[in-house]
């Protein structure tokens, strides 16, 4: 008698124990970590990649690009997301891109400007030039908005546009394509740099070198703004990494980037 | 027994909160030190290049933008507390006070988010267009954080107001005294550290503030020369970049924490200062 207490008891035990260890295992999970311009993209990725793979849990978090590469070589997350080019001391990772995105212009609609080159923009942003009066514009003061120090995108801009030049100390400074979006659109006197995806009616591009920021001019990386957003692995991904990557390289992943304002790399 | 077991319970309590306190100063302290003693206390503190990725950490600009800032927000938010203080305590009949004072105090519960989107919204606009400049600047995060600071300026000023014994008033008022010069002569002279006390402790929490800030004031690298132009606080450097630092970089938010953490700490021990004299 007291022994089937007993085996009711382990049994039981057993039970509980294993019950939620089961759960755990047979859920299989992917983290993913990095830059916040590719985050959102990613986030949608994930949700889409779930409903097919039930079983599969994706966890994906900001942080920055940088912190996206130190993750993946610490082995802290599977795939890292990155928005510039990894740097030489980053070595022994293999970057795919997912999507291109162009680093796109953006002043106020009622303003007359149209087109830049690389120069007078690096003017603009280094605080040589103050006035749209110069660049033919309206005699209006430029309001420069760049990003903080250490974002992707400001990173990828400095790289291609500002040539060692130094931004100028009163340029104003905000955290989010959508923060700076959201001053363009209201102040006629301001020009910032956003990713192409997030570009609305309320703001305008501006053309960079003669080349207009499309589509097709940024997949071809003709538009002298556009980089990669990548997904960073290193040597040993495991097999659920890889299957994810395919699956945002599939025609399905692509097409939900596209329709997300990316542009499609396959 | 009993009671004694209760007593050590609570001390225990207590000295968890000074416990956790003394955490975070030495967590702040070990991670932000290195890196102020690498570069030099003088260019930490006093140089105006910050640009940690390539190597220059000067947090002066941020420095002058917290201090300038504050000092804004103190008149702003001084000034109107302590009218509202002398309105409350002396001239508004009892039943509004049991309205106002509620209401008062439950701006200190709105979300600083939702003061900084309603600075970015309606205030930078309006500055943009009428003294010009881009709006985003000292004079915007000064009028926000002033508003902020309301509640504490007024709750606690009122007290010390309140806490004047009547008999002064009452003479004041009896040697012939307007209402208005009693006030002003002898109550607010008699309440004067707790007023002052009220000031100091608002100030701190000027100081602090981030979110609402970072949405109003810009955040550029520059010691402002005009109530006009953008300006980035301690806080906000903070706050903007800690998503992406590693390295010496991250070292040099910790170490502007720590800079923070000292203007923070003096303000606080010069209030509770003024507090103790007033008993």
């Amino acid at each position: 008698m007291s022994e089937e207490i007993f085996r009711v008891i382990i049994l039981l035990c057993s039970v509980l124990f294993l019950l939620p260890g089961c759960r755990s295992s047979s859920k299989k999970a992917l983290v993913l970590a990095g830059s916040t311009s590719v985050q959102p993209f990613a986030e949608l990725l994930a949700e889409l990649y779930q409903q097919r793979h039930p079983g599969v849990e994706i966890n994906v978090q900001g942080g920055g690009s940088t912190a996206g590469v130190r993750a993946v070589q610490d082995r802290i997350c599977d795939i890292g997301m990155c928005s510039r080019h990894l740097n030489a001391d980053e070595s022994g990772l293999t970057a795919i891109p997912i999507a291109v995105d162009g680093i796109v212009l953006v002043v106020h609609p009622t303003n007359p400007v149209v087109s830049l080159t690389r120069e007078q923009v690096r003017a603009i942003f280094s605080g040589a030039v103050r006035n749209w009066r110069e660049l033919g514009g309206a005699n209006l003061r430029i309001t420069v908005i760049t990003r903080e120090e250490g974002s992707g995108t400001r990173t990828s801009f400095e790289e291609k546009v500002m040539a060692g030049d130094h931004f100028a100390s009163d340029a104003l400074v905000q955290d989010s394509n959508g923060a700076v979006r959201e001053i363009v659109a209201n102040d006629p006197g301001a020009i910032g740099y956003i990713s192409f995806g997030l570009v609305d009616r309320r703001v305008k591009t501006l053309a960079i070198d003669g080349v207009q920021p499309t589509e097709e001019t940024i997949r071809t990386h003709q538009y002298p703004l556009a980089r990669d957003f990548l997904f960073i692995v290193a040597g040993d991904s495991n097999p659920l990494a890889r299957s994810f990557i395919d699956f945002v390289l599939s025609p399905e992943g692509q097409a939900a980037l596209a329709e997300e304002g990316l542009i499609r790399v396959r | 027994m009993k009671e004694k077991l209760i007593e050590k319970g609570l001390l225990v309590v207590a000295l968890s909160a000074l416990g956790s306190l003394l955490l975070i100063a030495l967590f702040i302290f070990i991670e932000g030190m290195p890196l102020i003693v690498k570069v030099g206390l003088k260019n930490f503190i006093a140089s105006t290049h910050w640009e940690p990725t390539r190597g220059s950490f000067g947090i002066l600009p941020m420095i002058a933008g917290s201090l300038t800032v504050t000092l804004l927000a103190l008149v702003f938010g001084g000034g109107l507390g302590l009218a509202g203080t002398m309105f409350l305590a002396e001239f508004a009949p009892r039943w509004s006070v049991r309205i106002l004072k509620p209401l008062i105090e439950l701006l200190a519960g709105i979300p600083s988010v939702v003061y900084g989107f309603m600075g970015v919204v309606v205030l930078v606009p309006w500055i943009r267009q009428t003294f010009g400049g881009p709006g985003f600047s000292v004079l915007a995060a000064g009028i926000i954080l002033g508003i902020m600071i309301l509640p504490t300026v007024i709750a606690i000023s009122l007290d010390a107001l309140n806490a004047v014994p009547l008999s002064y008033k009452e003479g004041s008022l009896a040697l012939g005294a307007t209402r208005w010069q009693t006030l002003y002569r002898v109550q607010f002279r008699a309440a004067r550290s707790g007023i002052i006390a009220s000031l100091i402790l608002a100030m701190g929490r000027a100081v602090g503030e981030t979110m609402a800030v970072i949405m109003v004031a810009g955040n550029a690298l520059l010691i402002p020369t005009s109530p006009l132009a953008p300006v980035r606080t301690l806080t906000s450097n903070i706050a903007l970049e800690m998503g992406y630092a590693a390295g010496d970089h991250q070292r040099a938010l910790f170490a502007t924490g720590v800079v923070l953490f000292v203007i923070i700490a003096l303000l606080n021990t010069i209030a509770l200062l003024t507090m103790r004299e007033r008993k």
